[in-house]
This record gives structure tokens, sequence and C-alpha cells, in this order.
């Protein structure tokens, strides 16, 4: 078990691609924290520096306290779980586990004992004899965490474990990674770009963006206090809704004035904080979960105007509006039982006080 | 039986290699009658220059040396009682073992530093290492022969050169055999190197990511990745490279002519002096047909190997 510091990563391949431009990230002992981003932000490549598969062009990576630059992974003390799992084709799932502690020479008993341990929380006892070739999907999966786990770790590395699963198989081996975390407590860096895994999975979410960290903060505090327009569109799904606005002054408050004339009024309480935007080209951002129909709607705050969705989308549990409105595209949760239909106008719900005002010129959120 | 399993054996298909039965009657009865027609071609220039020449060599190593009377088994019993005879299986074993074991050392190590050379400089030194595999052998050879004669040969003026004796290549025994062994090496090695390459090229990197953090040094990812995950392109390369070396017949018939006092004699040289150049056609074709056995039966059990493998493994 140890903590893992990043101090100032950067990462060049040759040809001059910087894929990480500087990092600076501290993990604690024993929390899990989940790196997410879209392709190609250096997710993967910030993972295999920790894990020394990749040279670090400059910083520093410590581990458990000690500097790992020039650790070659076979001594850095990690155990990392691939997209592709890259078993051992040739090994039984038996030789798969136990072959790290083979090369660390570990007693025969005692490599039995962590392997049939190991097999035992994953629910693969009855794999062992088996080669990969006969294996599913979802087995393959448990046989490379077996095997990390058996190692026993200072670090558990994942990338992308789950993305080669049917989406059935991915919830139910998100449970249960979540559980083994529980139980074996291992410091974890699990590499995503599902932002739902992220969420559901972290202690905390690391948010990455062109090579660069844009936040890091537990998943609520990242849902809810955004500090740039990526991570507010990024997190939460269906996605943030942004729309183009100006702030106006009106009697001692300010409204939000949108397209198609609707005029939005901003709380009282935030009065204060976006008064220096007042004549200002804004975006306003708003998830679809804080956009509801009328009839369920008591809290203060809220702010009511009209639109005609242009699709309805039953989800069951929900349904899903989504309007056309100029210069953006707007979704809205409602409830299941109000009548909602493509076309016709209806009422719709703000909820002003979980609004986000982001400034077009930095992208931050104000 | 014997000529039936020749057929199979002898061409010598390399990867795909030979199903055992139960899955050629599986394969007969998915492959429709088109398949069958489109292949008749293959089948029928098999058996034309392989099941049939192996059926008559088996016949002709039956007769007497006259060809006038059938006497079994007997061209083999005299061939057992013949020193000569026993000295050329002797030496016909030396060789192939040691040639294809050479070689096989060999290609792999060229194989494993192409592997690692950058993308670019990867063909050019591809190219060259493959030279000595497209020259006739026979051409080469005799560019060898020149290189080992004991009076003019760059290889002793080099040895020379650096104050080593002058080596009798050719004219004693035991340098003989090894000359004969070096320009088959030299030969056959890059067509190790070549399988080999595309073995290594296979293996996917993740593997050796997955070892190398499960602690292994690049020793311990060779021994236990590269080769397991190699293994049945070096066994089906071993065993066609074994055929093909013991039937060796120019490089011997070129450089040494079987000698010195024909120790340097393997099986095919041996079988082209008695049955060509001494006239005795059954007892030639009882000597080339003498391995057969053998080879058919290492080929089966490798060829079995190599199936279970590729059934258990992706
Ligand atoms: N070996 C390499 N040589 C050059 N550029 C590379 C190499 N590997 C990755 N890159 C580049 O570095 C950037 C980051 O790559 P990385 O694999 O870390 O992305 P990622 O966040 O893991 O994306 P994904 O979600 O698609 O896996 C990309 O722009 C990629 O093209
Ligand atoms: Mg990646």
């Amino acid at each position: 078990m140890a903590q893992v510091t990043l101090r100032k990563i950067i990462k060049e391949y040759e040809g001059g691609v910087q894929a990480v431009k500087g990092i600076d990230l501290d993990i604690a002992d024993h929390e899990f924290v989940v790196l997410v981003g879209p392709s190609g932000c250096g997710k993967s490549t910030t993972l295999r520096m920790i894990a020394g598969l990749e040279e670090i062009t400059s910083g520093e990576i410590d581990i458990g306290g000690a500097v790992v630059n020039d650790v070659p992974p076979r001594d850095r003390d990690i155990a990392m779980v691939f997209q592709n799992y890259a078993l051992y084709p040739h090994m039984s799932v038996y030789e798969n586990m136990a072959f790290g502690l083979m090369l660390r020479k570990f007693p025969k008993e005692e490599i039995r004992r962590r392997v049939e341990n190991a097999a035992k929380i994953l629910d693969i006892g009855m794999l062992l004899d088996r080669k990969p070739k006969a294996l599913s999907g979802g087995q393959r999966q448990r046989v490379a965490m077996g095997r990390a786990i058996v190692r026993d770790p200072k670090v558990f590395l994942f990338d992308e474990p789950l993305s080669n699963l049917d989406a059935k198989l991915r919830v139910q081996m998100r449970t249960e990674i979540k559980k083994v975390h529980q139980t074996v407590r291992t410091t974890t860096v699990y590499v995503t770009h599902d932002q739902v895994e992220a969420m559901t999975l972290a202690d905390r979410v690391v948010v990455m963006n062109h090579g660069v960290i844009e936040q890091v903060g537990p998943p609520q505090e990242l849902y809810h206090h955004p500090r740039t327009r990526f991570v507010a569109g990024f997190i939460g799904s269906p996605a943030m809704n942004f729309i183009p606005a100006t702030v106006e002054a009106r009697s001692g408050g300010l409204v939000l004035r949108l397209p198609q004339g609707i005029e939005l009024a901003v709380p009282a309480a935030r009065v204060a904080k976006y008064q220096a935007y007042a004549g200002k080209q804004v975006t306003f951002g708003i998830r679809p979960e804080h956009l509801t129909d009328t009839q369920h709607v008591s809290k203060a705050d809220i702010a009511i105007f009209n639109a005609a969705p242009e699709v309805v989308e039953p989800m069951g549990m929900e349904t899903l509006a989504h309007i056309r409105m100029e210069g953006a595209e707007i979704c809205a949760r409602l409830d299941p039982t109000v009548p909602a239909a493509p076309g016709v106008p209806m009422p719709l719900a703000a909820d002003m006080g979980n609004m986000h005002l982001i400034d077009d010129a930095t992208g931050l959120v104000i | 039986m014997a000529p039936d399993s020749s057929a199979a054996v002898a061409p010598a298909r390399p990867p795909a290699a030979r199903p055992p039965s139960n899955a050629m009657k599986r394969f007969a009865r998915r492959r429709s009658t088109i398949a069958f027609l489109m292949t008749l071609p293959l089948i029928s220039v098999i058996a034309g220059l392989v099941a049939w020449p192996a059926s008559y060599a088996i016949y002709l190593a039956t007769l007497n040396r006259r060809m006038t009377a059938f006497i079994g088994l007997e061209n083999f019993d005299i061939l057992l009682d013949n020193e000569t005879f026993r000295a050329v299986i002797w030496q016909s074993c030396f060789f192939a073992i040691t040639a294809v074991l050479l070689k096989a050392l060999i290609g792999f190590w060229l194989a494993h530093m192409l592997h690692h050379l950058p993308t670019k400089g990867q063909r050019k030194w591809r190219g060259m290492l493959l030279v000595p595999w497209v020259i006739p052998p026979a051409l080469s050879t005799l560019g060898w022969w020149w290189m080992f004669d004991p009076s003019y040969s760059s290889i002793n003026y080099l040895l020379n050169a650096i104050g080593g004796p002058s080596i009798p290549w050719l004219g004693s025994p035991w340098w003989a055999r090894i000359s004969v062994i070096i320009v088959n090496v030299w030969y056959g090695a890059p067509f190790f190197m070549i399988m080999y390459l595309a073995a290594l090229k296979s293996v996917p990197e993740q593997l050796y990511e997955a070892a190398a953090i499960d602690g292994a040094s690049g020793w311990q990812g060779l021994r236990h990745i590269t080769l397991p995950m190699m293994q049945n392109i070096i066994s089906i390369t071993v065993l066609f490279s074994l055929i093909v070396t013991f039937a060796n017949y120019d490089i011997v018939r070129v450089l040494t002519n079987g000698g010195p006092r024909d120790l340097t004699q393997v099986f095919a040289s041996y079988a082209f002096q008695v049955g060509v150049l001494s006239g005795n056609i059954p007892r030639g074709a009882a000597v080339s047909l003498f391995m057969f056995p053998l080879l058919a039966f290492i080929a089966y059990f490798v060829l079995k190997g190599v199936n279970q493998r590729n059934k258990e493994m992706a």
C-alpha cells in the first residue's frame, strides 16, 4: 500500500507530440482515483508512466515515498489490468495468476493459497485449469483482476478494463471492482473515458483534457461545482445544456436573456457573483435534470418558460425532451406522466438554484 | 499405408499443417464437392510427383540388383551389415541434428536482433541476411569450396594473417564434416530467421508489458513468453528443416563428394553413389528410404502437438 505522487509530469513522444503537459497529482494511500477524459487526452500515457512502461520526459513520479523515475516496471511493485486483459494464452488461469509470484520466488503453498483466495473473491475457482481461450470476456476480465490481486502490490493500475464488455456485464463488473477495492483497499488508479464509471467508482475523479488536468475532486463536487465548461459538459449524462445568453440588470436583480425572447431571473443569492457580467454575452449552463416540467416544482428560484420539444424520448422512469433553440440544442428530463408531444409548446421549469454561468473568453465557470 | 502418409508429409506444407484423421473427416464433410474439384489439380500433382515416386521407390527397394526378383527386406539387411552404411547413418544424423540445431539457434538470434532494430533499418538488413538462402546452393557451395581450398583459400589466408594455423578444411574427416555443416547452416539459417521473425512479430507487445509488470526480466520474458508463444513455429520449422536436411544432397556432393573415405556421405549422396554410380538401383532406393519411418513418426507427433496447442491457444 502506498501513496502516489506526480510532479510536473510531461510526456513528449517522438515527433514532438506532447501527450501530457505537466501534471501534478497526489494520490493518497488506499484511495481509488479515476482518470477520465475524451479519447487522446493522455490518460493511458499517464497511467503507463506510473507503471514504468513509458519513459517520463520530465517531472517526477513517487510511489510509496521513493522516486521511481528510473525504476523498471518489475521493481515498482505495481499490478496492471489492461484493456484487452493481456492474459498469457499459453498458460492456464492458475498459471496466469501465479506467474508474478513464481517469478518472485514465493513458496508453492503460499502461491496456491493466494491464487485460491483471489479465485474465491472473484468467483473463478472452477476455471483455474482452463486456458484463456476457453473463457468468456467477463471471465477473462476477472482473471486479469485476479492476476493483479494475488500480487498484493502497492498500487493497482487499470486501463479501461471494462470497455471490451457488453453494457450489462460492464455494470456488473463495475460493482465487482468496487467490492474488490473495498475488500483489499489497495491504492488504485483507474483510467476510463466513461464518466459514469468514473463517478460510480472513484473516491476522487481527475478530469483530463488535451494533456492537462481540468479538475480534481470527489464525484459530487465535480457534478455540482465544475470549474470549467469542459468539466461541466463532460460530467453528467445526458450532458449539461449550454445556451448562449446575455446578462441584463433589471430593477435591482439580474435576468438572463436567452434566444427566442426567453428571460430567466437569476436567483438573488447569485446576483452579487454575476453582477460584473451585466450587459455581457455569456453561456448559460443547466443540467437536463434541472430543466423539468412544471408539475412537480415547488422550490424557490424556479424560472418558467415555454418551448416546443422537437423529439420526445420516453425512457420509462422519465421522458427526455429535446428542444431546438437558436444556437443550442437542449434536453429536459420530464416526469413520464406529463403529456409531451413533438411540436406542441409546453411550460418548462428551470431550477435556477442549480444554474451555471460560463465566461466565454476563459471557458471557466463563473 | 506408407505411400499414403508420405504424400501427406513430403510436401511439408508449413503452418496450417496436417490435421489428425478425425479432423480430416470433418474437413471432408464440411467442404463442398466444388472445393474438392478445385483442389483436384493439386491432388493430382501430389499424386504424380510424390505418391507415385514414393511407392515406386518402395517397390524398387524390395528387388534384387538386376531388378528381376522380389527379395523383401534383404537390401536393408545387407545395408545394416555394411560398415560404410552404418557410418553413413551416424554421419547423416550427426550432420542433420547439428546443422538444424545451429540453424535454429543462429536463426533465432538473427531474428531477435532484427526484431529489435528500428523498422527503417530492418528491411535492409532482412534483405541482406536472406541472400544466402536465395542463391542456388550448388552455386554458393562452389564458392565455399573455393574458400576452403587448402593452399589458396581466403579463410586460411585470414587465419594465417592473424597468426592461426592453416586448416585442412576438406582434407581431414572432422574438418570436412564441420565444413559441410558450416555451409548448410550458412545456407539454411536465413529460413529460420525469416520464420522466427514473423513469429516474434506475432507476439502481442502487451504480453511483454504484462510480464514486465509481473516482474519478469528480459531473459524471463524470453523464456516464459517468447519461446512458448513461438513453440508451434519452432517445432514446425525444425521438423521441416530436419526433413530437408536429412535429404540434403547438393552440398555434400559439391563440397566433399562424400570424401574423405566416404566419411561425409549422408543418405542422399550415398544413395546416389550406390544406386547411380555403382548401378545398384534397388539398394540405392533402400538407402534413401532408410530414414522415412523415423521421420514420419517424428512428424506425426510434432504435428499432433502443434494441432493441440493451436486448439488451446487463440
Ligand atoms: N507511441 C506514441 N507515439 C506518438 N504519439 C502517441 C503515442 N502514444 C500515444 N500518442 C499520442 O498521445 C496522445 C495521448 O494518448 P493516450 O493513449 O494517452 O490517450 P488516451 O487518453 O488513453 O485515449 P483513449 O481514451 O483513446 O485510450 C494522443 O494524441 C496520441 O496520439
Ligand atoms: Mg487509452
